[in-house]
């Protein structure tokens, strides 16, 4: 047989493309179910990350249950929504939404004694979408942890906002200024104790060099997500 | 029998494919930080390039020679897919760590290298054997790596800390150094001194 002939190499290929798609999606969707479990645990772990609680895979569902004792979703308005689930929600679709009219998630957590308030947040940097977890006390302003990730920001540029050092000086600081006004978190350009040097140290942090579109992002992130949550965290702290 | 032997043996030392032939050189480098990478890295090739040179073998005679790249990429490519679906299943934080490396195997020049050059022209089962061998040989300097790479820079194997404490007291500091891309640039050229100096077969004359 010609091998070389036209008709042959395209039935060949056409086969070949079949056979492959084939196997390609039996794969996909019998391993689905697992993979979106994987996905789950990370999740809990890193809502529990924000709170300082590190959790492993294997323990993080049960961790979880102990940890993040109620989880609701409210309103732009501070009113709670009923039979909606916090951990349900698509915040990919929420952030496109305008302010009013987002579904807010809120996760509350119960560590010794104490109660923090979790936000989960979602932005744009560079390269691709940002994310991640804000911790608050139960004063409603001051920040306790936050934990962020991304998909494919620069390696070792933007990529370091999911590095300890940039997350660490997230925590004291607060939301709101002294007149009660949300103000959010800024992020200083200009390398380590640039937020210092502007004289920020409440409601600022350091940038990340060569990092500047993310650590903006990230800004953006930060500001465009907790705004609709004014009116709840206001309301919660009379 | 004594040459499917030799199909084995070859490219695990003197036709090494990383420290011999210089492929893979890039992912050799990017994910031998750990051990536990390092060896999960290896098996997914493994699996990879055993597979694809049976597949291949077996199509060998079939293939139209105009398009034989193409179905070489094709058969890659959707290998590397279910490896990277299986261990998004199975091991996540290991494939988290992988990343995009995973779906790199589809680049790896090894791969591609042996198709063309042996499991086109092979039968099925020495293509298995060559493929084996050529992924151990690889995978085997993969281990090598990350092991000194992993031991000296955080002072763990596998992730358990093997460097006593009393070390530390005494003042020793893992070599952060390690743990960059440079080092595993200059294991893998401290590795093929060695192996030069030692296998006769690589001994150049003067």
């Amino acid at each position: 047989m010609n091998t070389n002939s036209n008709l042959y190499i395209f039935i060949y290929s056409s086969v070949m493309v079949i056979i492959v798609a084939a196997a390609l999606s039996f794969t996909a969707i019998t391993l689905q179910p697992l993979q979106e479990k994987n996905i789950e645990i990370e999740k809990q772990q890193n809502i529990l990350a924000s709170v300082n609680i590190e959790a492993t895979t294997e323990n993080a569902q049960e961790l979880y249950k102990k940890f993040i004792t109620n989880s609701y979703v409210v309103n732009s308005k501070g009113e709670k929504l009923e039979g909606k689930i916090a951990f349900n929600s698509n915040l990919a679709q929420e952030v496109a939404k305008a302010h009013a009219d987002r579904d807010l998630p809120i996760y509350k957590c119960t560590k010794e004694e104490k109660e923090y308030f979790i936000i989960p947040i979602r932005g744009k940097g560079l390269w691709g979408p940002l994310w991640g977890y804000i911790a608050l006390e139960a004063d409603l302003n001051t920040i306790y942890g936050a934990v962020f990730d991304h998909k494919g920001e620069t390696p070792g540029l933007g990529s370091e906002i999911n590095q300890e050092a940039f997350q660490k000086p997230f925590k004291g600081k607060t939301l709101f200024n002294a007149e009660g006004k949300f103000v959010s978190i800024t992020v200083h350009k200009g390398g380590k104790g640039a937020a210092a040097a502007a004289g920020d140290l409440e409601h600022g942090v350091d940038a990340i060099s060569g990092g500047t579109i993310t650590s903006k992002g990230l800004e953006a992130m930060i500001s465009d997500c907790l705004a609709p949550y004014e009116t709840f965290l206001k309301t919660q702290k009379n | 029998m004594g040459k499917n032997n030799k199909l084995f043996t070859n490219p695990i030392n003197i036709e090494n494919p990383v420290t011999v032939q210089i492929l893979g050189i890039c992912a050799a480098l990017a994910i031998t930080v750990q051990l536990k990478a390092a060896v999960v890295m290896s098996l997914s090739v493994l699996f990879v390039l055993a597979f694809a040179n049976v597949i291949i073998s077996l199509l060998r005679n079939t293939i139209p020679s105009r398009i034989r790249i193409i179905v070489q990429l094709v058969v890659i490519a959707s290998l590397v897919i279910i490896v990277d679906q299986v261990l998004k299943a199975y091991v996540y934080s290991v494939s988290k760590q992988l990343s995009v490396f995973v779906g790199l195997i589809i680049t790896n020049c090894i791969i591609m290298g042996r198709l063309e050059a042996f499991a086109l022209g092979n039968k099925p089962i020495p293509a298995l054997i060559d493929g084996i061998g050529n992924a151990s040989g690889y995978g085997l300097i993969l281990i090598i790596v990350a092991f000194f790479r992993e031991l000296l820079g955080s002072g763990t194997l596998w992730g358990f800390p093997v460097v006593p404490k009393a070390f530390y007291n005494f003042g020793y500091a893992d070599n952060g150094l390690m743990i960059l891309p440079p080092m595993a640039l200059i294991t893998v050229g401290v590795i093929i001194w060695v192996q030069r100096a030692n296998v006769k077969e690589l001994i150049e004359e003067k």
